[in-house]
C-alpha cells in the first residue's frame, strides 16, 4: 500500500527524443516532477514545449520514431485489479520506463490504472464502431465481467458522465453525437476501469467557453467521487487557475519551475512563468495599452540554444553563465521548486 | 438506406441502357450492313441468295430505317430472348456463347478474391512496417506488377511453362472434361486450372490496391483514435486490426466499382493468350469476321455483369459503413 | 503531438539554397528542386530520353531495311557479337553462309565461324531520310565488307527473315508517338470537359459528371477492340494509325478530366480567385492567368501517368490484330508472332519486344511519380 506522503506518480529526468533523417528532435530534456493521489497537478507550456510528448512517455504510447531515452517514471501500482480502489495487500512500485510498451504489464497498467482523455473530441472515437462497443471493450480488457455486465457497467458511466438517455446513446456512433457529449463519453471510457491517474491532454481546447466549463466541472466531481488522480496538461492558465492544486511549467521539455497553483500565480519565480503571467491580457489595463509578450521566438527543435533553453530570451540572462550550463531544478520552498541560475549558487 | 440503394439501381439502369446503345452502334459500325456480309458468307458456302431474299431480309431487320428504329427493333427482340444470330456459326448468338459468360464471371470473381487475399495482407505489412527492407520488397513487387501488361505476363507464365513444365497451362479444363456436363469432378477440374489466369488477371490489380490500401492505413494510424485505443491498453496487434484496418478497408470495397471492368477487360487478352473458353476469345474472333451479332452481344452482356458486380459492390459498401447506412445519402 | 514546422529547407533536400532564394523562386524551380530528389524520376527520365532519341532516328540505330525480307534467312537466332579475336580487340560478328543440307537438299543459312566480318560503327547501309529530310546512309552499326542487312541480326530475325532489331527500332518510333498523341488529344479532351465541369459547376457538372462514371464502369478493352474492328482493313497505314490513336484516346480522357475538375473545384474556392474576380479580372483572364498555372503541374503529372494505359492499349490491340496491322510496325505488332506458345518456345526471341514495352511503362509510371510528388507534395 502506497504510503500516503509519496507521490502517485513520480517523474525524474525523463528524456524523449524523436531521431528524424534532418536530425534529432529533442521533445523532452530531462523532465521531473511529482503527483500525489487525489490531487491535481496541471502542466503548462506553450505549443511544442513536450507536455504531451511527456503524456505519451508516461503511457509508453509515443509515436514513432520517439523513444525514451533516459529517466524513470516511478508510478505505486494497485495490488489487485478488481478496480474498487481498495487495495488489500501492498501496491508495488513500479518504473514504467523499463517496461515493454506492448507488454502485458504496461497493457495492464495502460487504461486499467492510467487512463488518457485528450484533445480532439471529434476524432477520438472510432468513426465505424458504436460508443458502447468501445466503452465495453475497455471494461472487458481490464476487469473480470461478463459482457453483459460490462455493458450495464458502461452505461451507468454515461449516466454519471451526464449524458442523457445512456442506454439509447451506448449504440450510437459517434458522430451523432455533439462534440460536448463526445468528450464526456471519452471521459467515461476512460474511467470505466477506475484509473488511480487520470492523464487530460488538453481536454477542454478543442470546446467552446460553455461546454468547457461544463466539462471541468464534471472532471472534479468524478475527482472527487472516484478519488483519483489528474495530471492536467493545457496551455490555458485560466484553466489551471480553476483546477489545479498544483502546476509544472515547462520550457523546450524541461520544467523550469514546480509549485503549489496559489505561488506560482502569486509568487513566480522563473523568469519564464513570470513572463506567461505577464502576457495575459487584464481587463483592467488601459486602452492601447501594448499587449506584453516574451521577444523573441521559441527555438528550431533543430536548433536547441546551449546552457538554459530560456536564455536567448530571458530578460534576467547573466552571460557567462546561463549560455554555458544548464540549470537544474532546485528547491526554493519544501514544495517550491525552481531551474534558473537567480536561484542557486553554480 | 433504401434511397441510397434505389439511387444506385437507377443508375445502374443508366449505364446498362448506354451501353446497349453503344453496343449497337458498335454492331452497326463496320461499313455495309450484315446482311451483305451474310448474304456474302451463304454465298461463299454455297447458298445462293437472290436479290429478293436479301430485300427481304434487310426489311426484316429494318434496315432500310434510321438507325433509332434498328436499335428499338433489337431492344425489342432480346427482351423476347432472341439476340440474333451468330453468322459464322449460323446458330443463335446464345447458344453459341453458352458457358462462357458464366466461366468469364467466374474467373473474375476469383481474379477479385485473389487481388484482395493478396493485397490486404501486404498492405498492412507495408503500412505498418513502413520504410523497413520488405516494404521496399513489395513496393518494388507492386510497380512491376503495375507495369507487366497482363497479357504479357500471362505470355511469360506460359512460355516457363511450357518450357520448364512441357506443359500446356492453357485452358480451363483437362482435355477429358471439356465436353462433358458439369459435374463435382469436372469443378473441381476447373477449380485447378482458375488458379492461375486469376493470379495472373489479379496482378495489376493487386498492385494497384497495396498502395491505396498502404496510402490509407498510414492515413489513418496517424489518426486519433489509434491512440485511444493504444491508450485503453489494447495490444499493437487489436490496435490495427481492430479500428484503423476496419476504416481503411472501406475505400477498398469502393474500389470494386473500378476494379471490375479493369479485371473484365484483362481477362479478355488473357483468355486468348491462354486459350481459355471465355467471352474473350469469342469476341475477337467475332470482330475479326464482322460478326458483328455475336460482338455486339458480348460486348452488351460483359457491359451488364460489370454494372451488376459495381451494384452490389456500392450495396457492400453502403452495409458496411454505418456513415453511409445513417446519413441517408 | 503537434506536428512541428518543417522551414522550407527541410522539404526540397539536401542541396538547397538559404531560404530566400526558395522564397524567390518560381514555381518550376520549385518543382525541378523537389524533382531532383526523385532519383528513381530521374532515371527514368534519362531512359525516356534514350526512347525519344530513337524515336527520331529510328532509321540511324536500324542495321538493315525493316521491310526487307528473305525468307530464307527466317528465324535465325540473335547473333551473338565476339568482341575479341584471339587476342586482339576485334568486334566481329560471323558471316551467315548458306549451304545445301544434304538431307533435304534445301539451302540453310548458318553462321559461319570461318568467316568473321569486322563491326564498324558509323557505318554506311540502307538509304533513308534522316528526319524525312536529308538522305544519308549512315547507321549507327555496321560491318565491313558485305551488305549489313545480309549479316547482322542483333536480335535475330522473324519468320519472313527480317531483322528483329531494326523493326524494333521503327516500332519504338511508332508505339512511342501514338501514345504521345493519343495523350495528347486525350489532354485536349480531359482539360476541357473538366474544365468545364469544375468551372462552371451545377447541372452541366453533374452531367459530364455521369458520363465520366459511366465510361469508367464499362471494361475498355472490348469497347476498344468493337471500335478498332471497325476501322475498314483497307485502310492505309497513316489512316489507321490516326484511327487507333483517336479511339484510345476517347476513352482515355476521363482520369484526366477527374483532376482537371478536382483542381478547379478546390482552385475556384480559392481566395485568390475571389481576389482576381473583385479587382475586376474577366472569367477568361482569371482561368488562364491565375486559375491554370497552379495546376499545370497537376496536369502534367496525371499526363505523364495516363501514358502507361495507352501504350498498353495500343500494344494489347495490335497484338491481337484489332489495332496496328502489318505493314505497319508497332510494339503489339512484332509481339504478335509470339501469340503461339509452341513457335515461341523454339524461338523465344520473338519475345523480346515485350522488353522495351515493359521498360517504357514503367519509366512513364515512375516519372510520373516523381512529377506527382514535386507537384503537390501535400497531396
Amino acid at each position: 500500500m502506497k504510503p500516503p506522503r509519496e507521490p502517485l506518480l513520480s517523474v525524474r529526468h525523463l528524456k524523449t527524443h524523436f531521431p528524424l533523417d534532418e536530425g534529432t528532435v529533442v521533445a523532452v530534456d530531462g523532465a521531473s516532477f511529482d503527483l500525489y493521489a487525489g490531487q491535481t497537478l496541471g502542466i503548462v507550456g506553450e505549443s511544442g514545449c513536450g507536455k504531451s510528448v511527456t503524456a505519451r512517455s508516461i503511457l509508453g504510447i509515443l509515436d514513432k520514431p520517439g523513444c525514451i531515452v533516459g529517466g524513470e517514471v516511478w508510478f505505486w501500482r494497485r495490488s489487485d485489479n478488481d478496480a474498487s480502489g481498495e487495495a488489500s495487500e501492498p501496491g508495488e512500485r513500479v518504473d514504467l520506463v523499463a517496461f515493454d510498451p506492448n507488454g502485458k504489464e504496461m497493457r495492464a497498467i495502460r487504461g486499467g490504472e492510467i487512463a488518457l482523455v485528450f484533445q480532439e473530441p471529434m476524432t477520438s472515437f472510432s468513426p465505424v464502431h458504436t460508443i458502447g462497443n468501445q466503452i465495453i471493450e475497455a471494461i472487458l480488457l481490464h476487469r473480470d465481467v461478463t459482457p453483459k455486465e460490462a455493458r450495464a457497467s458502461a452505461i451507468e458511466l454515461l449516466r454519471q458522465v451526464g449524458i442523457p438517455v445512456p442506454e439509447q446513446r451506448v449504440d450510437e456512433y459517434s458522430f451523432q453525437l455533439s462534440g460536448g457529449l463526445r468528450q464526456r463519453a471519452m471521459i467515461a471510457m476512460a474511467l470505466s476501469c477506475h484509473p488511480s491517474l487520470l492523464i487530460a491532454d488538453e481536454p477542454t481546447t478543442a470546446l467552446d467557453v460553455t461546454t468547457q466549463a461544463q466539462i471541468l466541472d464534471l472532471m472534479r466531481r468524478l475527482q472527487q467521487d472516484f478519488g483519483m488522480a489528474i495530471m492536467l496538461i493545457t496551455h490555458d492558465l485560466g484553466v489551471v487557475a480553476e483546477m489545479a492544486d498544483h502546476v509544472a511549467v515547462m520550457y523546450l521539455g524541461q520544467v523550469v519551475e514546480s509549485a503549489p497553483v496559489d505561488e506560482i500565480f502569486h509568487a513566480p519565480k522563473h523568469p519564464y512563468t513570470q513572463a506567461l503571467l505577464q502576457s495575459i491580457p487584464r481587463m483592467q489595463s488601459n486602452a492601447r495599452e501594448h499587449l506584453a509578450s516574451i521577444t523573441g521566438a521559441v527555438p528550431h527543435p533543430y536548433a536547441r540554444p546551449a546552457g538554459c533553453p530560456f536564455h536567448p530570451r530571458c530578460p534576467a540572462f547573466m552571460p557567462g553563465t546561463c549560455d554555458l550550463n544548464v540549470p537544474v531544478l532546485n528547491p526554493v520552498d519544501p514544495h517550491h521548486h525552481v531551474s534558473c541560475f537567480l536561484y542557486c549558487e553554480g | 438506406m433504401l434511397i441510397y440503394f434505389v439511387r444506385r439501381l437507377i443508375l445502374a439502369l443508366v449505364t446498362v441502357w448506354a451501353i446497349s446503345i453503344i453496343s449497337f452502334a458498335i454492331i452497326q459500325l463496320p461499313p455495309g450492313d450484315f446482311v451483305t456480309a451474310y448474304i456474302a458468307q451463304l454465298q461463299a458456302m454455297g447458298t445462293i441468295v437472290s436479290q429478293a431474299e436479301g430485300e427481304a431480309m434487310r426489311i426484316e431487320y429494318g434496315l432500310d430505317r434510321p438507325f433509332w428504329v434498328q436499335y428499338y427493333k433489337w431492344v425489342q427482340r432480346i427482351f423476347e430472348g432472341d439476340f440474333g444470330l451468330a453468322m459464322e456459326y449460323r446458330r443463335p448468338v446464345m447458344e453459341v456463347i453458352g458457358d462462357r459468360l458464366a466461366l468469364t464471371a467466374a474467373l473474375t470473381f476469383t481474379s477479385i478474391m485473389f487481388t484482395w487475399i493478396l493485397a490486404i495482407p501486404i498492405g498492412i505489412y507495408s503500412a505498418v512496417k513502413q520504410y523497413s527492407i520488405g516494404d521496399y520488397v513489395f513496393t518494388f513487387i507492386g510497380f512491376l506488377g503495375l507495369a507487366l501488361p497482363n497479357f504479357l505476363l500471362a505470355l511469360v507464365v506460359l512460355y516457363i511453362g511450357f518450357v520448364m513444365f512441357s506443359a500446356n497451362v492453357g485452358g480451363l479444363f483437362s482435355p477429358e472434361f471439356v465436353d462433358v456436363p458439369y459435374n463435382f469432378a469436372k469443378i473441381m477440374d476447373l477449380l485447378n486450372h482458375l488458379w492461375l489466369p486469376s493470379i495472373i488477371l489479379a496482378v495489376a490489380g493487386t498492385a494497384q490496391l497495396i498502395r491505396v490500401l498502404r496510402a490509407n492505413l498510414l492515413d489513418e494510424l496517424r489518426k486519433p483514435y489509434v491512440v485511444t485505443a493504444r491508450a485503453k491498453g489494447l495490444s499493437e496487434w487489436r490496435v490495427i486490426m481492430k479500428y484503423p484496418l476496419r476504416v481503411a478497408l472501406n475505400p477498398l470495397i469502393s474500389t470494386i466499382g473500378y476494379l471490375l471492368p479493369l479485371i473484365v477487360s484483362g481477362s479478355i487478352i488473357v483468355s486468348v493468350v491462354m486459350s481459355l473458353p471465355t467471352v474473350g476469345p469469342l469476341l475477337l474472333k467475332a470482330l475479326l469476321a464482322q460478326d458483328m451479332f455475336l460482338a455486339g452481344t458480348i460486348i452488351l452482356m460483359i457491359g451488364i455483369m460489370t454494372v451488376i458486380g459495381t451494384l452490389i459492390s456500392d450495396l457492400l459498401l453502403a452495409w458496411i459503413d454505418p456513415r453511409i447506412k445513417l446519413e441517408n445519402t | 503531438m503537434a506536428r512541428e514546422a518543417v522551414a522550407p529547407a527541410e522539404l526540397l533536400g539536401a542541396e538547397i539554397p538559404g531560404d530566400e532564394r526558395i522564397y524567390a523562386a518560381s514555381q518550376w524551380q520549385l518543382m525541378w528542386w523537389r524533382l531532383r530528389k526523385h532519383r528513381l524520376a530521374i532515371v527514368a527520365a534519362a531512359v525516356l530520353a534514350i526512347f525519344f532519341i530513337v524515336v527520331i532516328g529510328a532509321e540511324f540505330f536500324a542495321t538493315s531495311d525493316p521491310r526487307a525480307s528473305n525468307a530464307q534467312l527466317g528465324l535465325m537466332k540473335p547473333q551473338p557479337i565476339h568482341f575479341f579475336d584471339g587476342w586482339k580487340w576485334r568486334p566481329h560478328v560471323y558471316a551467315i553462309k548458306g549451304k545445301r543440307d544434304p538431307r533435304t537438299f534445301k539451302r540453310v543459312y548458318q553462321p559461319d565461324p570461318s568467316q568473321k566480318l569486322r563491326l564498324r560503327f558509323f557505318a554506311p547501309g540502307f538509304e533513308y531520310k534522316f528526319l524525312g529530310l536529308f538522305p544519308t546512309n549512315l547507321h549507327l552499326l555496321g560491318v565491313e565488307g558485305a551488305k549489313a542487312e545480309e549479316t547482322i541480326f542483333l536480335l535475330g530475325t522473324d519468320l519472313q527473315g527480317r531483322d528483329l532489331w531494326s523493326r524494333l527500332m521503327y516500332a519504338t518510333r511508332i508505339s512511342m508517338t501514338i501514345g504521345l498523341v493519343s495523350v495528347a488529344l486525350s489532354l485536349i479532351l480531359g482539360v476541357l470537359l473538366g474544365g468545364i465541369s469544375g468551372f462552371y459547376g451545377g447541372w452541366v457538372d453533374t452531367l459530364i459528371q455521369r458520363v465520366i462514371e459511366l465510361l469508367r464502369s464499362i471494361p475498355t478493352i472490348p469497347l476498344w477492340m468493337g471500335l478498332a474492328a471497325a476501322v475498314p482493313k483497307d485502310w492505309s497505314v497513316t489512316k489507321m494509325y490516326f484511327a487507333i490513336t483517336i479511339i484510345i484516346s476517347l476513352i482515355g480522357w476521363t482520369e484526366l478530366a477527374r483532376v482537371v475538375r478536382g483542381r478547379f473545384l478546390a482552385l475556384r474556392e480559392e481566395d485568390f480567385v475571389m481576389a482576381a474576380e473583385l479587382a475586376g479580372a474577366s472569367r477568361m483572364r482569371i482561368i488562364l492567368r491565375h486559375m491554370v498555372p497552379s495546376f499545370m503541374s497537376h496536369i502534367i503529372a496525371a499526363t505523364t501517368l495516363a501514358l502507361p494505359a495507352i501504350i498498353i492499349a495500343e500494344t494489347s490491340l495490335s497484338f491481337l490484330g484489332l489495332g496496328m496491322r502489318p505493314p505497319a510496325i508497332s510494339w503489339g505488332v512484332l509481339l504478335q508472332a509470339a501469340q503461339q506458345i509452341q513457335a515461341v518456345a523454339i524461338t523465344p526471341w520473338l519475345l523480346l519486344p515485350a522488353i522495351p514495352v515493359i521498360v517504357a511503362v514503367l519509366a512513364f509510371n515512375f516519372l510520373g511519380d516523381g512529377l506527382r510528388d514535386a507537384a503537390d507534395p501535400y497531396g
